[in-house]
């Protein structure tokens, strides 16, 4: 790390231009996060403390809209409700005090699930095809390799909205509408020309001689492949996975037109959370700070490989 | 070890014609250096022996195996790279012990662990074992890199400039050492270099290229002493040989069609006239401590040569030049007899 700060940087910065700086950063962060603080607030509140107006920033903490989330209740007359055995759990008794049942539990967990499952398998499938085609694009003399790698490209320049309804067309008569299947090889489809060009640019960087080297000691190209490249990439690669992700896992557009039961994802599924008499907002906050984690601790596990940046040191230059 | 040879081979990258009908024998044991100045052909030459890059035609064959169309892992030779020799997320140890643990040989581990200290202690980094391999000089990458290539038994070893990144006392130390290891297990290596002293001590035999071609192949002696053409004369000695048209040395007998004098410095012979009678005029002195480089004007072109270092002679002073056992060569360049 310290070779490549001094590599940057040919005096190290005073200790004025470091609080500068340092302060620069915090403003940013804490205007950036700002809302997602707000959104993390409103969780906790009550409905009314939610869309009372002035704002409260500080309200009494409650878990209505977490089990709201969770949950659908129907209204019962206050006679059906006094005949009821007293309440077994914490999250029967807030919402009887609410003259609620619960009924059963609500479509959040099943749409939660499809997003992790639909957000990690395309962006294990866009990486793992990318690496292999980076590397191809990088290590072999393919014919028209720069027309191929700009046709990749050209996938991306389009904006959804311009090929939703073609794609919609298409994925109705394959039997691939609202299904996982068809929303892992959508993002993946996407995913997979950003991850061609981001990794091309790490595989560029590696020296083939290391694979080389490994080839004459007696390795395949693919093990060398395994030992020699991929743990000098593994910096490009969590990089890569991350975009990916992000983009799998916020993906709005596509996921509104092509799923809307059994393969609905997260994004369109939050918004439209829907209480007695408008919008539940309270749960709508708890399910995007909910939506929130997978991808945080995701970028937290993988912060080590990107901020180790690639080591060039055993360059003879 | 065994003999390596290779059969008038030809590789072309795109229009460049990198290696052209080159022919070469290794022979067990033997210490063969290439030399050639950059873009010779002398990198392809070891790759294409390597298997790391396929002859447009020519045959490549190793201990009497026929290996041109073999992958590089089933050749059996070793490679130290002209640059990049170690990985850097590897430790030293790791790297050493790297070729060893290739699929194809599964060498058991504390054999491994017992070549790789052996090696380590001979090339004298035994103690930096743990080390990650970015966190060496480059003089210890560059004997971990050597190492690398040493804790195998190829066929060949073939090495890519090896020492050509270190300061000239590391070169010395490790010149040494590896003629040492060299001589003393026997093994047979192919080496480029573009550095005369390391083709002069440690080569059994010197191949000079010349724009992809070999143009002489021999003991480093009869390259020195009996170049075949210009172009090799000027590829060993230092200073370099002196090249004049035989005008400029008129009292030189000179066989008929020669049209280029070679003269090193122990053909010559520098004397100071006196009475201003010197067909030579000293331009410049250069004191390299132990020795001067001479620098003469004679008729208008350019001739330096060794002297010792109390001459008396100082700039503007007229000399007499003798030539005693020069080469003569021909308009197109060779070499002839005198
Ligand atoms: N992969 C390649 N693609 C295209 N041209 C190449 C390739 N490898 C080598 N060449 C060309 O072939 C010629 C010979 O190159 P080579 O690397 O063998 O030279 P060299 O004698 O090793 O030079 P140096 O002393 O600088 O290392 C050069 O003109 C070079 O540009
Ligand atoms: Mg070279």
């Amino acid at each position: 790390m310290s070779g490549l700060t001094q590599a940057h940087s040919v005096v190290a910065p005073s200790t004025a231009s470091r609080r500068i700086s340092g302060a620069i950063v915090i403003v940013y962060a804490i205007i950036t996060m700002l809302p997602l603080l707000w959104i993390f607030a409103t969780g906790f509140k009550s409905q009314s403390d939610a869309i009372a107006y002035p704002p409260k920033v500080f309200a009494d903490p409650s878990l209505q809209g977490y089990v709201n989330l969770f949950t659908t209740r129907s209204r019962q007359t206050p006679e059906y409700m006094a005949s009821l055995p007293p309440p077994e759990t914490w999250y029967d008794e807030l919402v009887r005090k609410q003259n609620m049942v619960i009924v059963g539990p609500s479509k959040f967990g099943a749409r939660f699930m499809n997003s992790l499952i639909i957000g990690f398998g395309s962006t294990f499938l866009a990486v793992f095809l990318g690496t292999l085609a980076a590397y191809a694009f990088s290590r072999f003399r393919i014919p028209l390799a720069d027309d191929l790698m700009f046709f990749i490209l050209s996938t991306r320049m389009m904006p959804p909205i311009a090929v939703a309804i073609p794609i919609y067309l298409m994925y109705r008569e394959l039997g691939l509408s609202d299904t996982r299947l068809g929303m892992i090889i959508l993002y993946t489809a996407v995913n997979v020309s950003l991850a061609v060009w981001l990794l091309k640019g790490f595989i560029d960087e590696i020296p083939r001689e290391y694979e080389e080297a490994a080839m004459i000691d007696g390795y395949t190209r693919l093990q060398a492949f395994r030992k020699v490249v991929l743990p000098q990439a593994a910096t490009g690669i969590a990089a890569t996975a991350i975009f990916c992700l992000i983009f799998a896992w916020n993906e709005y557009a596509f996921a509104v037109l092509l799923t809307s039961g059994e393969a609905q994802t997260a994004p369109p599924f939050i918004p439209i959370i829907i209480g007695e008499g408008g919008m539940d907002w309270p749960a709508v906050a708890a399910g995007t700070t909910l939506f929130l984690i997978p991808i945080v601790v995701f970028t937290v596990l993988l912060r080590k490989h990107l901020l180790r940046g690639i080591t060039f040191g055993a360059v003879r230059k | 070890m065994a003999e390596v040879r290779i059969d008038l081979v030809s590789k072309a990258f795109g229009t460049i014609q990198a290696v052209e009908d080159l022919s070469l024998t290794v022979a067990d044991g033997e210490f063969v250096v290439l030399l050639g100045p950059t873009g010779a052909g002398k990198t392809t030459t070891l790759r294409l022996v390597a298997g790391l890059e396929k002859p447009d035609h020519g045959r490549i064959s190793i201990g009497g195996r026929d290996v041109t169309g073999l992958p590089p892992a089933e050749r059996d030779v070793a490679f130290v790279f002209q640059q990049y020799s170690l990985y850097p997320h590897l430790s030293v140890y790791e790297n050493l012990a790297f070729p060893l643990r290739s699929p194809t040989r599964r060498v058991p581990e504390d054999q491994i662990k017992a070549t790789v200290t052996r090696i380590a202690t001979m090339l004298r980094i035994a103690h930096k074992l743990e080390n990650r391999a970015t966190r060496l000089s480059g003089g210890e990458m560059q004997r971990v890199a050597i190492g690398r290539a040493l804790v195998r038994r190829p066929s060949i070893y073939l090495m890519d400039e090896p020492l050509s990144s270190l300061d000239a006392k590391l070169r010395g130390e490790l010149r040494l050492e590896l003629k040492r290891i060299q001589v003393e297990l026997g093994v047979t290596i192919l080496y480029v270099t573009h550095d005369q002293i390391e083709a002069m001590t440690m080569a059994s035999r010197v191949g000079v290229m010349e724009e992809g071609r070999l143009v002489q192949v021999g003991t480093p002696r009869e390259i020195y002493e009996n170049p075949a053409t210009v172009y090799v004369a000027t590829r060993l000695g230092q200073p370099a040989i002196n090249l004049v048209p035989p005008s400029v040395l008129p009292q030189v007998a000179t066989p008929p069609g020669t049209a280029t004098i070679g003269a090193r410095t122990e053909h010559l012979d520098i004397r100071r006239a006196d009475g201003g009678t010197g067909t030579g005029i000293v331009a410049r002195i250069e004191h390299l401590g132990d020795q001067n480089h001479l620098h003469l004007d004679v008729a208008g072109h350019h001739l330096v040569t060794l002297t010792e270092s109390d001459i008396a002679l100082d700039v503007g002073d007229r000399v007499n030049l003798d030539v005693r056992g020069a080469l003569f060569f021909g308009a197109d360049g060779r070499r002839i007899a005198a």
